[in-house]
């Protein structure tokens, strides 16, 4: 073995040693919020699985739908991942999903799907920039003015048709967006998955995504370095006002018709997915792949609750008492910071 | 030193914030391989000199010359082009990501056509440098929060070290650590002086000030009261200096 080689070796065992010694440290120091949500999924799934083993809970029919109905939820939740881990939250999701389903369906009823299409992202884009505005240019909280942007574009999601749903009968636009599939995949599915994995590697493998986190975790630090601290936050707000978009579409397409009251109660499910998901709800850590498991879990309630025949009153205290349980796990902060 | 050119000069600096003057004319040349100490009295404008070679305040007046060209430094980013660092009192550090993150934050390393970040490439470098610069840390890989006070403060000087072409600026570097760890990052901050780069530290103490700097700068309310070489002075002078008293 030559000499430049040799020192190659001991360079790469070095950084194997780093790995070993850091993964001992990591587990000395076990965060529950790092495992917590996979074990719940696996907790709850067992559950059903056997207390609702004649109900069909565990057919593959049943679990696809829980994929499928969850999809717009897990793609919020992906934005809302960076929105958090950047230090900010954006509770205007839910909003602009009913106004962005109702201008992609009037769209396309009068000018086709491509422009049907662009006109709903539109909605969101331009929510994320004004949300993204305020929030740095004019040094607002984003809580605040994400909360205002969502009383004004609720008014603008009633005013617009006048509380009148639109029926969406464009057959493409529906099998893309909705009941459609490519080969045995439905296309519900593949948007998770394709969402999932680019926001996954957006967060985790590029520079966006570390200046995402290091924003979140200490701005001031961020901002000595040269990061552009709010570039930073204008993107993940843009990046959140257009996945909620996404999932306007995606309700529009499922359930063929658009509406003023879609995405309304989803905000809730969107933060406590991520949140038990293993993102900080006041920056610095996020985890897509944990805001997938968390949405998922949220959807399995949902279905085993229906399947378990409670009321629509007792399915909102069960999700209640569950969405404590797993917050006061995975909030506590961990000990010694 | 005579032969050697001065790395950063600064030409009657003033800084005024509205009312309050807090530097008045600040005249200083600083050259490569020496640690200059600023020290005077809470308010005598150590940090406001600091921040405005840093490039997070610009001058009122007068200029900061380097390379024997007048420049202006209108950002952190403009000053880190120029090769200046700043290892920063209250550690400008990211507490949550591991060491290596913190190391190359801002300017991480990439790979591939996709740009995805090189991960195990920003860790390796890490560790070579901590190791370099002897700075004892189990991993790359910890995060910020799991480090103590001393190890926290060698990382963001090793940032620096890493980064500065020109200049490391210290604004009271060990006010937070106790003896050993201040102790320690007096030897990280000789080394890094053996390599060539100059160096600015702001402190309070004394002590510290005659065991590693050259030359000893004296603030007193904005006003510059003059620059000893360290060998040819002794405490009582300096102390003199910064009180105005005899
Ligand atoms: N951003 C600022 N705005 C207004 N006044 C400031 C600012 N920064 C510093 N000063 C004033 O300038 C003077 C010098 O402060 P500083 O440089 O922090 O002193 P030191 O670091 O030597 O204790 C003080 O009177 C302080 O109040
Ligand atoms: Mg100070």
């Amino acid at each position: 073995m030559s000499a430049p080689e040799a020192e190659h070796q001991a360079g790469t065992s070095h950084v194997g040693a780093d790995r070993i010694r850091s993964v001992l440290t990591r587990l000395r120091r076990v965060d529950p919020r790092l495992y917590v949500v996979y074990v719940a999924f696996l907790l709850i799934l067992v559950f059903f699985s056997i207390y609702l083993r004649d109900d069909g809970f565990t057919s593959s029919q049943n679990l696809l739908n829980i994929v499928k109905q969850t999809t717009p939820i897990t793609v919020m939740a992906v934005g809302l991942v960076f929105v958090l881990s950047a230090g900010e939250i954006d509770l205007s999701i839910g909003s602009v999903v009913a106004l962005s389903s109702l201008v992609a369906a009037l769209t396309l009823r009068d000018h086709g799907m491509v422009l049907g299409i662009l006109a709903g992202l539109g909605v969101g884009v331009g929510a994320g920039l004004i949300n993204g505005f305020f929030t740095t240019v004019l040094r607002l909280p984003s809580f605040l003015v994400t909360l205002a942007m969502l009383g004004l574009i609720a008014g603008l999601a009633r005013w617009v048709t006048d509380l009148a749903s639109v029926a969406v009968v464009n057959e493409r636009y529906a099998n893309v967006f909705g009941s459609g599939s490519v080969g045995p995949v439905p296309s519900l599915l593949i948007w998770s998955a394709v969402v999932v994995a680019l926001g996954w590697f957006l967060f985790r493998h590029t520079r966006f995504g570390a200046h995402v986190v290091a924003t979140g975790d200490n701005t001031d630090a961020a901002r000595v370095t040269g990061i552009r601290v709010a570039r930073v936050k204008i993107a993940v707000l843009l990046l959140s006002g257009t996945l909620a978009a996404l999932a306007g579409l995606l309700y529009a397409g499922r359930l063929q018709s658009a509406t003023y009251t879609l995405g309304e109660q989803d905000l809730l499910p969107v933060i406590a997915a991520v949140v038990i998901g293993g993102t900080r709800l006041f920056g610095g850590t996020g985890s897509v792949v944990g805001a997938l498991v968390g949405s998922l879990i949220m959807g399995m309630l949902n279905n085993g609750l229906i399947l378990m025949g409670l009321s629509a009153s007792g399915q909102m205290i069960a999700q209640g008492v569950i969405l404590l349980t797993a917050i006061s796990v995975t909030l506590r902060e961990p000990r010694g910071s | 030193m005579a032969e050697l050119k001065p790395l950063v000069q600064l030409d009657r600096v003033r800084k005024e914030f509205g009312a309050v003057v807090a530097l008045e004319e600040v005249t200083l040349d600083v050259y490569p391989g020496e640690i200059v100490a600023l020290v005077g009295d809470n308010g005598a404008g150590k940090s406001t000199l600091v921040k405005l070679i840093a490039g997070v305040h610009q001058p009122t007046s007068g200029q900061i010359v380097l390379d024997g060209e007048p420049v202006r430094l209108s950002s952190p980013s403009e000053s880190q082009r120029h090769g200046i660092e700043v290892v920063y009192q209250d550690l400008a550090l990211a507490n949550s990501q591991p060491v290596y993150m913190n190391m190359f934050l801002g300017r991480e390393l990439v790979r591939g056509p996709l740009r995805q970040l090189d991960r195990p490439r920003m860790a390796q470098e890490t560790r070579q440098l901590l190791d370099e610069l002897d700075i004892r840390i189990d991993s790359p890989r910890q995060t910020i929060r799991d480090l103590s006070g001393g190890q926290r403060q060698g990382v963001a000087i090793g940032r620096a070290v890493h980064w500065a072409q020109r200049l490391v600026l210290m604004d009271e570097p060990t006010a937070a650590l106790g003896v050993q760890e201040t102790k320690r990052v007096e030897e990280i901050i000789l080394r890094m002086r053996d390599r060539g780069r100059a160096i600015v530290i702001v402190s309070h103490s004394l002590d510290q000030v005659f065991r590693i700097s050259d030359r000893i700068c004296v603030l007193r309310r904005g006003r510059q009261v003059g620059i000893r070489a360290t060998p040819e002075v002794d405490a009582d002078e300096i102390v003199s200096m910064i009180t105005g008293l005899r």
